[in-house]
């Protein structure tokens, strides 16, 4: 039975003990105080209870395989949250003063170095707090780079097959977004590129490898048609995961980029962040990434403001910190030899869940996928829709793939296993989907009315938006 | 350690089903000339204990310091129940609720989080977070504009100078006119809005408290915008002091966001924190974020999920209300969580911040060291220092955070020092810091 | 019901209109439209008084995994609209032509209807993409 913790508060309430201040009063008038606050009264052991009955309602990484395609779903090494929980680092104060904070600025400058080291790009910055901010972020520089050189361009090309927080980012700085087709194969519509680039064009987003899980075969050539006619090159991160130690993201022709933290260099998700998404730079524009900007002098480190050419700041401090402590423990984890081992597993992982997967499921595009490939509804019989197979995979004791994206394939399943996962539970998940193919075949009720054997069952997303409840009315108020 | 666990015939055999040589052939798409043939230059892999140790080290030569500051990053006592509940694995290594049927853990703590927000408020709906302070406050302003269609905005010189900034920066790409005022004596001056209210402002950003620490009369600035139905956005950095000042919605504020920092969660130099983003109910259909909503299942029992998720980037894409994703719902998780233990004694902690700020001041100043405001404050006060930049640095060598030097920021109010007072720190604490303080700045 | 009644007229994006005496005009969404959004939540309706043109946006429908521009199929101005859809926004999947009207448009130009479709080209329309 679903309950808020609003339904477990007690009427009285008994105010805990306060240390008296001796002979202070307090000096705040009376008509800018509050009389009392509208808070549950619970004790701890019942607000134990009830979270820790929630968490049962959950399922994690921790809880089973999360094949969600363009998330990188990879175990959290628990030495990471050890670390990141160090008083030193909990505790530290943004605004102490350099000398005070040495720790930290060697966390965030080093975790800086070994991000260009992995991608080729020039410098970090490490203050956008998610993807999609470093998106911005990067757009934001783009931009600047433009108005610096004294032209004017109003446009930024973006693939179909694009992430949503592309096209968003690209128009909350004023650009218009112009859609670049792709082909059947998935690769960007390289003539019909060709025909959109001109010198209004201040940049192309391209995700790398694609949404598809597709290494674009014009990846490099891009970037050429774009440069010849002054355009930047942003690449969007997010799977960086197929190509740790394989390829630098520089040396195919980017400018800049943003990595997810909370993807490649697995950070946990925590139901829907924190994240971290550092935006890397090219030498043309490290004048412009925002401030402050870590440095070093010998042994110490600091920060520095003065930067004229800087879009200025993207967050109230730095950044989400203690998300970066956990990526440095990460790499210093895997270390030179670890990187081409994760790429190399969550690409083989992905490769034989395709093949043994596209006989149950069409496949759209048969093309060597990267370390993640997106099956489809086609030819499914008996009405069974991806979101109903999505549901009934939950009952079989996994978090569906990600569904409907991209939104280039009709009822795209988009599977990602990464390179935490092995053959046996790859084999166990490959018999789960047979057997639901089954039933979409044999038995299509139980998939269509799915999920059974969940907490709750398929919710009414429906009533839930037309009409909207979006907090627990106070008793005893309107 | 990599964490893979696949073997060596595991390999093997997956290989044989691909029908491919090695793991090497499955990069072919890559050009060659971009392959890497060698590991990248880093260093070698760590083991676990290595790890720890090295990490440990660093994270002691920050220094451990007895805080005396604030300045939109405050330290407030986390009971244990927090960390223990939000390390539970089923809530920190789950993804974005997208599947309610696995995920109402999650979506039940943050609609618990989003109603107990609404209430410190006074706001009739609240997001499940966005990254910070400073874009919450920025993606206020955005939302304000995309309601009245005017852009320029009128934000008081008293707001935090990072959100400020990070205001411009958004302002510039999104072609927003900000025109800040100027305060004297530490507080936003009523007229000081009005003169510059005009036909194509529709919106007004204030902080309360002040980044001084001091209490704005949110009812006067209100009454005055309301009279030229302009917006109304406060921001409020130090959450706790929602705990004992009137809501700034019962003062008519439109628009309430902040930096939830306070409400269990650490300060963690700065991050994450946990961006709160309030409105009253004509806002909603704009509201960037994600919401969670209270619906049934298919046997009619209670259940939630995300909703009115048709103006997120995911669906409406460049006509999305903001372009966020990925926010801030651990954080909200444990706000939520401190919020439930503490309940209405949230009030006595807030008290007792202020109570301690105020015991800090009067030793001050029977000390000879005055206030540079008489403004009522809540846990911050600025007070005259001469020679700021040696004292602190005398002063950390002591073992103390002694507050900000604002002067970077407020070149007029050079040799001052903004110092704050929470639960965290005792009466004693407060007497032995003061007198530290009056030996350094005798030498 | 007919899903495509003959006597209105229907735009490519799946608008009709419905001419209900002299130069004022019934709009809404088709059947089909409706039918590809699924369930509605929302309508954001056109404003009173609005003048548009033709193809020129008047509304937004949303429904639970999509959102849709309404684009007015002639240009006019903008005489009523459809309160009843703040409440039940599901009028316009259950009775997408009379019930789940969206706005009443004062048409400028009564030779906009020519651009139109008529009910059976529009069938041809949706069925063949021409």
């Amino acid at each position: 039975m679903i309950r808020t913790i609003f339904d477990l508060s007690s009427d009285e309430f008994t105010p805990e003990r306060m240390p008296s201040v001796s002979a202070t009063e307090n000096e705040i008038p009376d008509e800018y105080l509050n009389r009392e606050i509208d808070l549950p009264s619970v004790g701890e052991a019942d607000v134990v209870r009830h979270y820790t009955k929630l968490s049962t309602m959950n399922f994690g990484v921790d809880s089973g395989m999360y094949p969600l395609g363009s998330c990188t779903m990879k175990y959290n090494p628990k030495i990471n949250e050890r670390v990141a929980s160090r008083d030193g680092f909990t505790q530290a104060h943004p605004l102490a003063g350099d000398d005070s904070v040495q720790g930290s600025l060697r966390v965030m400058y080093q975790l800086g170095e070994y991000l260009s080291t992995i991608t080729g790009m020039c410098q970090f910055s490490l203050q956008p707090a998610a993807g999609a901010h470093g998106e911005l972020t990067g757009v934001m520089m783009i931009k600047k780079y433009f108005e610096n050189r004294g032209e004017r361009r109003s446009v930024i090309l973006i693939p179909d097959t694009a992430h949503g927080t592309n096209p968003a980012s690209v128009a909350i700085c004023g650009y218009e977004v112009k859609q670049v087709p792709s082909t059947l194969d998935g690769d960007v519509d390289i003539d019909a590129l060709q025909d959109l680039c001109d010198e209004s064009v201040a940049a192309m987003m391209l995700t790398c490898p694609n949404t598809l899980g597709l290494f674009d075969r014009n990846t490099v050539k891009i970037s050429e048609i774009l440069h010849a006619k002054g355009a930047l090159y942003y690449c969007d991160g997010a799977n960086l995961n197929a190509l740790l130690g394989r390829t630098r993201i520089a040396d195919l022709g980017f400018d800049l980029m943003h990595v997810n933290l909370h993807k490649t260099f697995a950070t946990p998700h925590g139901g829907g962040g924190p994240g971290s998404g550092p935006v890397g730079v090219t030498e043309k524009l490290e004048r412009f990434l925002p401030v402050p900007v870590i440095r070093r002098d010998g042994e110490k480190y600091f920060m520095e403001y003065n930067r004229s050419d800087s879009i200025g700041r993207v967050h109230s401090f730095y950044g989400n910190f203690l998300v970066m402590v956990k990526a440095y423990a990460y790499i210093l984890s895997l270390g030179k030899q670890g990187m081409a081992e994760v790429s190399g597993h969550a690409v083989l992982n992905a490769h034989y869940l395709s093949a043994l997967l596209r006989t149950s499921f069409n496949l759209p595009i048969n093309r060597g996928c990267m370390h993640e490939f997106v099956l489809n509804d086609d030819n499914l019989p008996n009405g069974v829709t991806t979101n109903d197979i999505a549901k009934r995979i939950l009952d079989y004791g996994y978090h569906s793939p990600t569904i409907y994206f991209p939104l280039l394939i009709h009822g795209a399943i988009m599977i990602e296993p990464t390179e935490t996962e092995n053959k046996r539970s790859l084999d166990e998940f490959i018999a789960a989907m047979k057997m639901i193919r089954e039933e979409i075949n044999t038995s299509p009720d139980i998939v269509k009315t799915a999920p059974h054997n969940t907490p709750v069952k398929r919710v009414d997303a429906v009533l839930a938006a037309r009409k909207p409840v979006l907090r627990e009315p106070s008793l005893g108020k309107k | 350690m990599s964490y893979i666990s696949n073997t060596e015939s595991d390999v093997r055999k997956m290989l044989g089903v691909i029908g491919a040589d090695s793991i090497d052939d499955l990069f072919a798409d890559i050009p060659p000339e971009a392959r890497l043939h060698e590991p990248l230059s880093l260093p070698d892999a760590l083991s676990e204990i290595e790890t720890d140790t090295l990490l440990k080290k660093i994270a002691n030569s920050n220094n451990a310091l007895l805080p005396f500051a604030g300045g939109g990053s405050y330290c407030h006592y986390i009971p244990a129940a927090v960390d223990q509940l939000s390390s539970r694995s089923e809530f920190y290594t789950a993804y974005t609720p997208y599947q309610p049927e696995v995920s109402q853990g999650t979506l039940n703590a943050i609609y618990e989080y989003q109603t107990m927000i609404c209430r410190l408020t006074g706001m009739d709906v609240a997001n499940a977070s966005m990254y910070d302070g400073a874009t919450a406050c920025v993606e206020s302003v955005l939302m304000s504009v995309r309601m009245s269609g005017k852009n320029r905005i009128i934000v008081s010189d008293t707001v935090h100078p990072n959100y400020r900034e990070v205001l411009r920066t958004y302002g510039w790409a999104a072609g927003l006119e900000i025109e800040e005022t100027e305060s004297s004596d530490g507080k936003t001056g009523v007229s000081d809005i009005t003169q510059r209210i005009n036909d194509n402002v529709g919106t007004v950003v204030i902080q309360s408290p002040n980044f001084f620490g001091i209490i704005e009369d949110i009812k006067k600035i209100a009454g005055c915008t309301k009279e030229h139905s302009v917006h109304l956005v406060v921001v409020v950095t130090e959450a706790m002091s929602l705990g004992l000042l009137k809501s700034p919605g019962e003062c008519g504020a439109d628009i309430v966001c902040g930096e939830g920092q306070s409400f269990g969660n650490y300060q963690g130099f700065g991050g994450p924190g946990l961006g709160i983003l309030a409105a009253k109910e004509t806002f909603l259909r704009r509201m960037p974020g994600r919401l969670v909503g209270k619906t049934v299942d298919a046997e009619d029992n209670t259940a939630f999920c995300l909703t009115i998720q048709t103006r997120e980037q995911h669906i409406r894409r460049e006509n999305a209300t903001s372009n966020i994703c990925s926010n801030e719902g651990l954080c909200a998780l444990r706000a939520a969580i401190y919020l439930s233990l503490k309940g209405k004694n949230l009030r006595g902690i807030a008290e007792l911040n202020h109570r301690l700020t105020c015991y800090m001041k009067n030793k001050l100043v029977e000390n000879g060291i005055d206030p540079v405001f008489s403004h009522p404050f809540f846990n911050e006060i600025l007070i005259n220092c001469a020679d700021a930049d040696r004292i602190i640095g005398s002063m950390r060598a002591e073992g103390y955070l002694f507050g900000i030097d604002i002067s970077r920021w407020y070149p007029k109010y050079k040799d001052c020092v903004l110092l704050c007072a929470t639960e965290c720190v005792t009466t004693e604490e407060i007497d032995q810091m003061i007198s530290t303080f009056i030996r350094v700045r005798g030498s | 019901m007919s899903t495509i009644p003959k006597e209105l007229r229907y735009s490519k994006d799946h608008e009709w209109i419905n001419v209900v005496e002299g130069n004022i005009g019934l709009c809404g969404i088709t059947f089909h439209a409706q039918q590809l959004l699924t369930d509605i939540v929302f309508v954001e309706l056109p404003e009173m008084g609005l003048t548009v043109e033709a193809g020129e946006r008047v509304a937004v429908v949303e429904s639970v995994k999509a959102v849709s521009d309404v684009f007015s199929p002639v240009g006019g101005k903008i005489l009523e609209v459809n309160n009843a859809l703040e409440d039940e926004p599901a009028l316009i999947n259950t009775d997408p032509y009379e019930g789940g009207w969206i706005y009443k448009i004062g048409m400028d130009n009564p030779e906009d209807l020519e651009a139109l479709m008529t009910a059976s080209a529009y069938e041809k329309f949706i069925t063949t993409g021409k």
